[in-house]
């Protein structure tokens, strides 16, 4: 145990070095960033790989005769291909770039508005961040579907039972997050998708917060939708991916007309390109996309199991630790969580905290992370959140804990 | 004292801090003196708009000097809104009015704040001017 131990702590200092980053002062101290799940950091292979786009081969794809735009549009497509292979999508075609899973939840949501019928159901879970609330409200709006939630208790898990209660032939959709952003509680999705496909509802995973560290394989799943952000997985920001499947993916209409979408355009009658183009109107983010490609390489090369294993680690410590500081109570106490502590001190409003923590160079974020339900259900007006990721260490940790015990000092 | 006057105390006694922990403890001190609203008066309508913590602030004319409480449920956010009051409560409103707020930038506060927080400064900068304005119509 030992041995792997400090196996693991050499790779650490490795990893650390490929982040630039990780390396500049705040405020007079070094940087402590804990504030993973709003984004993550980027290591230099993927400033590399944006560099090189630019310098040696930035050209449109997918329509130019050129070698330049002949290169950009085979990496672009490799990228895809690797995007596809790391979610193990069946086809390359059931991968749609995106902007980001904003994008690719509104994608799914405004499509559903050609299938939904008055008194149709919708389903959403209560652990969800605004971003797959307010689509859905919308679409509700706009099609007089029914909205229904799936409760959570106490420990920021979800009620599966009365989830099942919700569920009726009249449920078309059904979406919630793999992970929630602001407790960080892994939900049971695969019983979710299960019981869902009984009564023939289409079920969206929002992965945002999974997909840096849980390795979704989208065929095992069985699901639907699949959404991800490669800005938290080391990859750059303004780009992320849609998978679906390819019947739903066919049945749902185009979300945006323009450029790159079409097969034939005439005033009378236009047809639509097959997928994955009929949803990547417009020139694409080509070397965010390809980028997204290098970082999930990256994330690939150190391997889930370990980066799972050795950020359990660092939620356990961090955990204990955090605990010892008097009035410290953690929101989201799920035996399932991945490596976020949201918690609150007595009497302390979190902006204080997260003030006077970022005076001594450590990021978390503050407030209600997007998930006002979530703070609604604990009557609190938001949360400190530290999140990890695998090149977050424990001497990091005792920085963050020192710093609160610090910031409550002052503040009580 | 007269507004600018009390500006120029404000930027003096910030200047004797060496570093921003200093000049945050000495915003908590502030937080805690806040002269604070009335329960009664803490309500949605007193609520400033663009703040991420809850700050209500209320004014009232005492002769023809307009006089400000507040209160917030982050202290540090109190801290800020006892530097503004202090520099333009017991004032006449068209004093308020007329009075700048370079002070602010000259104790670097807007620039150590995050922009959310100072976003929410600018509002409730914007906030007790129109109560002056308000309260100036009266007075005319």
């Amino acid at each position: 145990m030992k041995v792997a131990a400090e196996n693991l702590a050499l790779n650490i200092e490795n990893i650390r070095n490929d982040f630039p980053i990780l390396k500049r002062k705040v405020n007079g101290y070094p940087l402590v960033y804990f504030d993973n799940a709003a984004t993550s950091q980027t290591p230099q292979q993927v400033i590399d790989a944006i560099v090189d786009y630019y310098s040696n081969y930035n050209a449109n794809i997918h329509r130019g005769v050129h070698t330049l735009s002949q290169e950009a549009t085979d990496k672009y497509e490799a990228a895809r291909k690797t995007v596809q292979t790391h979610f193990n999508a069946a086809k390359s075609h059931e991968i749609i770039f995106t902007s980001g899973t904003t994008h690719g939840i509104n994608l799914v949501a405004s499509g559903f508005a050609s299938l939904l019928e008055e008194g149709d159901e919708v389903i959403v879970s209560a652990l969800e961040h605004h971003s797959n609330i307010v689509p859905w409200q919308m679409l509700c709006e706009k099609t007089g579907a029914l909205l229904k939630v799936i409760p959570m208790n106490n420990e920021g898990e979800l009620v599966v039972d009365k989830f099942q209660q919700l569920l009726s032939n009249k449920t078309k959709v059904v979406f919630l997050n793999h992970v929630s952003n602001a407790l960080g509680t892994i939900n049971p999705i695969e019983k979710i998708i299960t019981e869902a496909h009984k009564v023939g509802a289409a079920v969206l995973i929002d992965g945002a917060q999974a997909a840096p560290h849980i390795k979704a394989d989208v065929q095992a799943l069985d699901v639907d939708f699949y959404v991800a952000s490669a800005h938290k997985m080391c990859g750059p920001t303004g780009v992320g991916v849609l998978y679906g499947k390819e019947e739903w993916l066919n049945k749902l209409p185009p979300y945006q007309g323009g450029g790159e979408m079409i097969a034939t355009v005439s005033f009378e009658k236009t047809t639509y390109a097959d997928l994955p183009h009929k949803f990547e109107a417009g020139t694409p983010n080509i070397c965010g996309g390809i980028a997204f490609g290098v970082a999930l390489d990256y994330m690939n090369a150190i391997g889930f199991d370990k980066i799972a294993s050795y950020e359990e680690e660092l939620l356990h410590y961090g955990t204990e630790k955090l605990l010892k500081i008097e009035g410290l109570k953690i929101y989201g106490t799920s035996t399932k969580k991945t490596a976020v502590i949201s918690f609150n001190i007595e009497g302390i409003h979190p902006y204080d905290i997260g003030t006077i923590v970022d005076k001594l160079g450590i990021a978390v974020r503050t407030g209600h992370h997007c998930a006002q339900p979530i703070m609604d259900f604990y009557k609190i007006p938001g949360t400190v959140r530290a999140s990890f990721l695998f090149y977050n260490t424990k001497e990091e940790i005792d920085l963050l804990v020192e710093a609160v015990k610090r910031a409550k000092s002052m503040l009580q | 004292m007269n507004i600018k006057e009390i500006q120029q105390d404000i930027i003096e006694e910030f200047s004797m801090f060496d570093d921003w922990m200093q000049r945050y403890e000495y915003m908590i001190e502030l937080g805690k003196s806040l002269p604070l609203i009335d329960e009664k008066y803490k309500v949605d309508e007193n609520l400033i708009k663009g703040c991420q913590s809850k700050v209500w602030v209320h004014a009232e004319l005492e002769g023809d000097k307009l006089v400000f409480t507040a209160d917030s449920d982050a202290i540090i956010t109190k801290g800020i809104v006892a530097i503004l009051i202090r520099a333009f409560s017991n004032q006449h409103p068209s004093d308020i009015l007329e009075a700048d707020t370079q002070f602010i930038d000259e104790i670097g506060l807007k620039e150590h704040l995050s922009p959310t927080r100072a976003n929410g400064l600018v509002s409730m900068i914007k906030q007790l001017k129109m109560y002056a304005i308000a309260y100036q119509t009266q007075l005319d």
